[in-house]
């Protein structure tokens, strides 16, 4: 397999002097390189690259799965920019991330700045708020559709108890957007608890100190002090949770189907749909390559905000 | 040793905060906040397994109480009964068991060239690897489908195994781990003419336990919970994942309740025990990675 040639012991360096490893050089080398690298290399070639350029050219087709599929140019695109439900997926994806991603690093911080000091039994807490993220998100869903349940879940009825009819989460389009962030959030915000808690422990305690001393107050520190040192993180959660919300799909396909009325339908629920359900592979190709778009935004922006964090540290 | 350990420090170690010391009524105070909070927090899985152990009628008539006064597991029987969650689990481990050894594996030869070998080609692999990250696995489920059908994967194991073997998450991670090792050790190893599978074997792996410990949790977590995949090239409900099944008894039988709930804790469990045994994994894999 691998080869270390005369060459490479030859070459070894003077004792002491910071060696670099494995110099380029001996062509035995490189071929070890990679093939030790072929496996990773070749799945992401085949299973992600290869189908990524299928959704791009199968965007530009009828394809439905079956027989031959035929190209029909730009026809894909042109009808998702009239399709009132592509539109509507669109709003409730922006919709829900205005929303969520807000709510989760506001309930991660709030919740690590608890936890921070010495509170007792901290590390049980902790897993207790990231406990909803480990489970599946099929889970988190069914779990929302039963406590949401309209005639005998827990939350309408605790509201009767409390002398209210009740809400129609299920039938009513704002009810029902309303229960899937619910959801989203709880599932979600744990990652946000423990990401923020590890970064609040980086922040300088002089600089607490300091500003104590000079007298600020807790909101002060958090507002002038604290936050400021968290810029970094916070970044990178919210980009982290921007792309994770356009990407939801098991949470919003179990427990509503995107109903009532596409009222909870996203980006990738539809193009679910078409693609898969609808056989309109062109079309839900097309969706997809939209989210991709989005997608690889963020994405850029979260690699260059790692890129910055690290270069801080 | 502790050199090659470059995972975030666990939290519970960080040095305590000296100054801003909070008086004891204040801390009394925030743990009675927290634990309010932590109650409502956990209130939907308590809710979940409390309705597994209801009976049907008093689900149905939407009067189950708030503590549990007969419990029974009649929910249980007839998620594995009537319904095949035997079998969904079986396949789930199966499946989460297979691709997790090959993914630790395939990360750890990644992960260890790219962290410590020299070769031409090197930068535009990286750039390769990071570029698959912003590839989401919803964007190419359609053409994904497409390739196993041709393939002839459809309703077997390998089509939810194989692309999921090599994770970028965790080549980055192991590289990571890795390049904090000194490369002094390896010089020597290579100046006893070892091979490289060699030094990873019997000098790498050895100092790697943290960074398996992390690969097994996290990668285990992602492939228990997988949905879209196994969603659409599982089409014999036979070989359905669990979380595949529960979605597929959710749309028959929304509202037996109990046995939906059943299969629901019987999902979680699993996740939750391993999280238990191994929180500090979780975290710092959850912490340094992020995305799902």
């Amino acid at each position: 397999m691998s080869v270390t040639t005369a060459g490479d012991v030859a070459s070894a360096g003077p004792p002491g002097k910071l060696v670099r490893p494995g110099r380029p050089g001996g062509r035995g080398r490189t071929a070890s390189a990679y093939l030790m690298l072929a496996p990773v290399l070749v799945i992401f070639a085949v299973f992600l690259a290869y189908p990524l350029l299928g959704a791009f050219t199968t965007s530009l087709t009828d394809a439905t799965g079956i027989g031959a599929a035929r190209g029909v140019g730009l026809a894909n695109y042109r009808d998702m920019l009239a399709d009132p439900v592509f539109w509507r997926a669109t709003g409730n994806t922006v919709l829900l991330t205005v929303v969520s991603v807000p709510l989760v690093l506001g309930s991660g911080l709030g919740l690590a700045t608890l936890l921070l000091r010495n509170l007792p039994g901290r590390p049980v807490f902790r897993a207790l708020f990231l406990a909803p993220y480990v489970i599946s998100g099929v889970v988190v869903a069914m779990t929302g559709h039963w406590i949401f349940d309209e005639n005998v879940g827990v939350v309408n009825r605790a509201l009767r108890a409390l002398g209210s009819d009740g809400v129609a989460w299920q039938s009513s389009s704002g009810a029902a957007m309303v229960s899937v962030l619910v959801m989203l959030v709880w599932a979600r915000s744990g990652l946000a608890v423990i990401v923020y808690l590890a970064a609040l422990q980086e922040v300088p305690q002089q600089l607490i100190e300091a500003a104590t001393l000079d007298g600020a107050g807790r909101w002060q520190r958090l507002r002038y002090v604290v936050l400021p040192q968290l810029r970094p993180t916070t970044f990178f959660l919210a980009v982290i949770m921007v792309i994770e919300t356009f990407r939801t799909f098991d949470v919003v396909y179990v427990m509503t189907k995107g109903g009532p009325q596409h009222a909870t339908e996203l980006l990738v629920t539809y193009s679910y749909a078409q693609g898969f359900a609808a056989r309109a592979q062109g079309y839900g190709s097309a969706i997809g390559v939209t989210v991709f778009v989005v997608v690889l935004v963020g994405t850029v922006l979260w690699w260059r905000a790692q890129a910055r964090t690290e270069a801080d540290l | 040793m502790s050199a090659a350990v470059s995972l975030p420090a666990p939290v519970d170690a960080a040095p305590r905060p000296s100054g801003v010391r909070p008086t004891r009524g204040a801390t009394a105070a925030r743990f009675v906040a927290v634990l309010l909070l932590a109650a409502v927090w956990v209130f939907p899985l308590y809710w979940m397994a409390v309705t597994a152990v209801s009976p049907a009628d008093a689900v149905r008539e939407g009067r189950v109480p708030l503590v549990p006064t007969s419990p029974t597991l009649d929910g249980v029987r007839t998620a594995f009964t009537e319904y095949s969650v035997g079998p969904w689990i079986l396949s789930s481990f199966a499946i989460a068991t297979v691709a997790v050894a090959l993914s630790v594996v395939l990360s750890l030869l990644a992960g260890y060239v790219l962290a410590k070998q020299e070769f031409p080609g090197k930068a535009l692999v990286s750039l390769f690897v990071v570029a698959t990250l912003m590839i989401p696995a919803e964007v190419v489920l359609i053409p994904q489908f497409d390739l196993i059908a041709r393939i002839g994967w459809v309703n077997s194991f390998w089509a939810v195994i194989v692309p999921r073997a090599a994770e970028a998450f965790g080549v980055f991670l192991t590289r990571q781990f890795l390049l904090t090792l000194p490369d002094e050790m390896l010089e020597a190893a290579r100046l006893d003419g070892a091979g490289e599978l060699r030094i990873l074997w019997s000098v790498v792996l050895p100092l790697c336990r943290p960074l398996i410990a992390v690969l097994v949790v996290v990668t285990f977590m992602y492939r228990w919970n997988e949905f879209a995949l196994p969603l659409v090239v599982l089409r014999d409900p036979d070989l359905y994942t669990l979380p595949v099944g529960l979605a597929f008894l959710q749309g028959q039988y929304a509202t037996d309740y109990p046995a939906l709930m059943s299969g629901a804790l019987l999902s979680s469990l699993p996740v939750l025990l391993l999280f238990v045994l191994a929180q500090r994994s979780f975290v710092s894999g959850l912490a340094r990675t992020g995305l799902k």
